[in-house]
């Protein structure tokens, strides 16, 4: 049991996460690979058409991913943020620098393919509605945390004013979440709750999730090649960078 | 399948412009941003090597 949790730590090392982090990374390119294959298959081809909405729905099949994505991102940048600030690991903060600008790219596809999905359905592209104005806001969250890494040039010290900030965002991922509940938007509500029976078609749904995990293990692949870089340029004048880079 | 034509396919009911806008920025940035991630790493790793090949040289020159 010790010597088992004990592995788990050892992981929070930059020297064996990067061999670790360089054998992932084919299995979850496949994963999304083979996700998105079918999740694309349903969307185009085994999903009705939409009884109000003609086929311009089907922007639901990389909207709903790409938003549920950038919050989800977020909140796993923002605990190994806090990870990193708690108990000083040092691929922690790696991480989450690793995984801004992928959760920025999620946030930012939201906000256009929201835009694309808003101009023929409500007539705007934009409005500055508690949906749309929260999830902005997360991209900006976004920005500003690889701005403020960006702009500090010692990377522990980084790591810390980035971790506060991505804390204090934290409070904005309920808000975009439950924001169709508490205002009255021209948003509509969420697509699928836990509460009740999903009010869509079974092959819609199941196009969704697909597209969703594609998203998801493309999100942690991207992420991987990111950090194995990050590793590289912050441990560049150990011994084991050395060796490991024959 | 409810496609009768390739046309009708790419044509999405009269919303191909918000469909393969929406479909195509997601093509796009997530094919670029794996190319962009990798290129980072084989560039560290290429100055990493450099680096090396620098060190081992002004060993040699040490040496004799």
């Amino acid at each position: 049991m010790r010597q088992s949790i004990i592995q788990w730590f050892r992981f929070g090392s930059p020297q064996s996460f990067y061999p670790l982090a360089g054998r992932l990374i084919p299995w979850f390119w496949a994963a999304a690979a083979a996700f998105g294959i079918a999740g694309l298959w349903i969307s185009f081809f085994v999903a009705p058409t939409d009884a109000q909405q003609g086929e311009g729905y089907r922007i639901i099949f990389v909207h709903v991913p790409a938003s549920w994505m950038s919050m989800f991102i977020y909140l796993v940048m923002a605990f190994w943020a806090g990870l990193g600030l708690a108990l000083n690991t040092r691929v922690s903060g790696m991480m989450a620098q690793a995984l801004a600008p992928t959760g920025a790219l999620m946030a930012a596809l939201s906000l256009w393919t929201g835009a694309l999905w808003g101009k023929p359905m409500w007539g705007a592209w934009w409005v500055w509605d508690a949906r749309l104005t929260s999830e902005l806001i997360l991209f900006f969250l976004y920005l500003g945390f690889m701005a403020l890494q960006a702009a500090i040039d010692d990377p522990r010290r980084a790591d810390k004013a980035g971790a506060i900030l991505a804390l204090v965002g934290v409070v904005n991922i309920p808000i975009i979440y439950f924001s169709v509940k508490w205002w009255n938007t021209l948003h509509q509500g969420s697509t699928i709750n836990m509460n009740k029976a999903p009010s869509m078609a079974h092959t819609m749904l199941w196009g969704m999730l697909l597209m969703a995990l594609c998203f998801w293990m493309y999100s942690i692949a991207v992420a991987l090649v990111r950090v194995r870089a990050i590793i590289l340029e912050r441990e560049r004048h150990t011994e084991w960078v050395k060796h490991a880079v024959a | 399948m409810q496609w009768h034509s390739a046309g009708e396919f790419f044509a999405m009911g009269g919303y191909a412009f918000y469909v393969w806008g929406s479909f195509g920025a997601c093509a796009v940035l997530m094919f670029a941003e794996p190319l962009l991630a990798r290129r980072r790493l084989s560039e560290v790793r290429r100055s990493l090597i450099r680096e090396r090949l620098a060190d081992e040289l002004e060993l040699q020159q040490k040496n004799s």
